[in-house]
């Protein structure tokens, strides 16, 4: 047996740990937000009903079954704001991640092009703002954003403007906080992609004449695809649950799924309807998750 | 001939651009919370007002106190579970469930907070436990693990597997060459997974809201409530010493790393 093979058994038994945790405090947790979000709210403790005693006996587990029902779903599919939160979340996070992308893309270029040592300086610049708190980030946009804030005071400063403009609680101070808060999250899978990069294959297109422009999209962009669905799929699965963003940069008259879920819980204190509103957001990310799962796999796991 | 890979103006603009996006709105954070005015616009000279008034604010301090004592709980209980997911994921070749085990285990990573957030209360709810403290640090330990299994997964990943097998061909049992090999090769990933736990669970909100109970507020739950009523300089003074520790913990994790890999090559003629 070779020495990979012996030290193999114990490091499956390394596993058991972080397995049962897991399956504790992820998976199971998931049987819970189902089977409430088939339950009626109801003025008690907990504010659900039917409430599962095992200890009850049979027939009134049984009854328990039978009084589960569907009607979340169904007022989840007939009221609009719920319908509108659902396609305003897609269409936020399109258009964000599509930003990010612009934005991200020649950032993660101008980095491979730096010389090797600036290069891991640059990358560190990139994640450290990864570190800093997200709330605070959103907060420091606050500062800058409001009515006489920065911003307007420089934009007046410079006679752009006559009068100030409103910038927050609008769309545009959303994007603006989404762009900043998920940058670091597009530009290092497409660095990682583009340092990667054979630098002779640009050289060889631009050696046969193609300007360059045809370099980047005939040779570059192709090949960093993968980095490129990395950061979509980074970047577009959270915001679709964004709550944080939205709910301080942008206005209230149109909620994304994060916030009327959150409204549901903490406002209105309609646990099933919040956990039904939470099932269908993961369906509705249930396919970008899959994908997201098998890069990250091959990612990591590709030594094998 | 090499005009393609040579840093071309269009590259150092939207290096500066980007930097400067990314950096500038926290600057002006940390110089405006040094600002004597009580308008957060105005400037009205230096003054050290705001952070004379946090520390005169006890809800604030035992915020922050909860928050800390969570983070450094959570992170710990994260980086030991975690590195034992790392270590199965890269070096248990095939075990049965390891789809769902890596499944568990990513999944986390990009999940909405709200859906983990309210899928954790549940299960409390369910189990009867008190929450507050412990709700919080297991909630965060659940998020923050699977960042400390990746980064210490990539670590493993790159090692050279020949140290190991070398380990026991001259007699060490697995247990042995773990200890002696690859954990001292593995450290300062392990340092900088417990540094993120630490950091992400200092920072979180969302989570920290679902599964907390009445009376244990963490620090990003009090600002988060603050910010809502407007901008107020107390809160400037607490998110730049918030960044401060931050930056504190990073050069910390910056300088473990170096220090293990020089000690690493100086290691390796032996």
């Amino acid at each position: 047996m070779s020495a990979r093979r012996i030290f193999a058994r114990p490091a499956r038994f390394a596993a058991i740990a972080p397995y049962v945790w897991m399956v504790l405090f992820f998976l199971v947790p998931f049987g819970f937000v189902l089977k409430i979000s088939l339950s009626q709210t109801a003025i008690a403790q907990p504010p659900y009903e039917p409430v599962f005693d095992l200890m009850a006996g049979w027939g009134a587990l049984k009854a328990a079954f039978a009084a589960l029902s569907i009607d979340n779903f169904k007022l989840l599919a007939s009221d609009d704001i719920y319908v509108f939160a659902y396609v305003r979340s897609l269409t936020v996070a399109v258009t964000a991640t599509a930003l990010l992308l612009l934005i991200g893309y020649p950032i993660a270029y101008g980095m491979t092009r730096l010389p090797t040592r600036w290069q891991a300086v640059a990358m560190v610049l990139v994640i450290v703002p990864f570190w800093t708190s997200f709330l605070i980030r959103i907060y420091a946009w606050i500062n800058i954003l409001q009515h006489d804030g920065l911003l307007n005071q420089i934009l007046l400063a410079l006679h752009l403007v006559s009068q100030p403009v409103v910038w927050l609680s609008t769309d545009s101070a959303m994007y603006i906080g989404i762009v900043y808060s998920y940058l670091p999250f597009m530009i290092l899978p497409l660095y990682a992609t583009l340092a990667k990069m054979e630098p002779v294959l640009e050289e060889a297109a631009s050696d046969l004449g193609a300007p360059r422009w045809q370099v980047f999209w005939l040779v570059t962009f192709p090949l960093s695809l993968p980095g490129v669905g990395a950061g979509v799929l980074l970047c577009f699965i959270p915001i679709v649950g964004e709550f944080v963003i939205p709910d301080l940069l942008a206005g209230s008259n149109s909620l994304m799924i994060g916030q009327t879920l959150w409204l549901e819980f903490f406002t209105n204190k309609d646990w099933p309807v919040a956990s039904a509103a939470a099932i269908v957001l993961l369906v509705v990310l249930l396919v970008p998750l899959l994908l997201y799962e098998r890069l990250q796999k091959r990612q990591l796991e590709q030594v094998r | 001939m090499r005009k393609i890979s040579r840093l071309s103006r269009f590259n150092i603009a939207s290096l500066a651009l980007g930097l400067a996006f990314l950096y500038l709105p926290i600057l002006i954070l940390v110089i405006y919370s040094f600002n004597a005015s009580r308008l957060v616009t105005v400037w009205g000279g230096w003054s050290l007002r705001w952070y004379h008034e946090f520390f005169n604010d006890r809800a604030m301090i035992e915020a922050a106190w909860m928050s800390l004592r969570v983070a450094v709980s959570s992170a710990t209980i994260a980086t030991l579970i975690g590195t034992l997911a790392a270590l199965a994921l890269s070096r248990g070749e095939r075990f049965r469930g390891r789809t769902l085990f890596s499944g568990m285990l990513y999944a986390p990573l990009v999940m909405p907070e709200v859906i983990t957030g309210l899928s954790l209360l549940l299960l409390f709810v369910a189990l009867n436990a008190e929450r507050g403290f412990w709700t919080v640090t297991i909630a965060h330990a659940t998020l923050t693990m699977c960042f400390v299994a990746v980064v210490v997964q990539s670590r493993l990943g790159s090692l050279d597997r020949s140290l190991e097998e070398a380990a026991m061909d001259l007699g060490c049992d697995p247990v042995q060459a773990f200890v002696a090999v690859t954990l001292p090769l593995i450290a300062p990933a392990i340092v900088a997974g417990w540094m993120l736990a630490f950091t992400l669970s200092l920072d979180d909100l969302v989570i920290a809201s679902f599964t907390t109970g009445p009376g244990s507020a963490t620090l990003p739950i009090r600002i988060y409530s603050e910010v809502r009523l407007g901008v107020k300089p107390e809160i400037n003074a607490i998110c730049t010493l918030v960044i401060a520790l931050i930056a504190v913990v990073i050069i910390i994790a910056s300088l473990a790393s170096k220090l293990s890999s020089s000690r690493g090559e100086s290691a390796a003629p032996l």
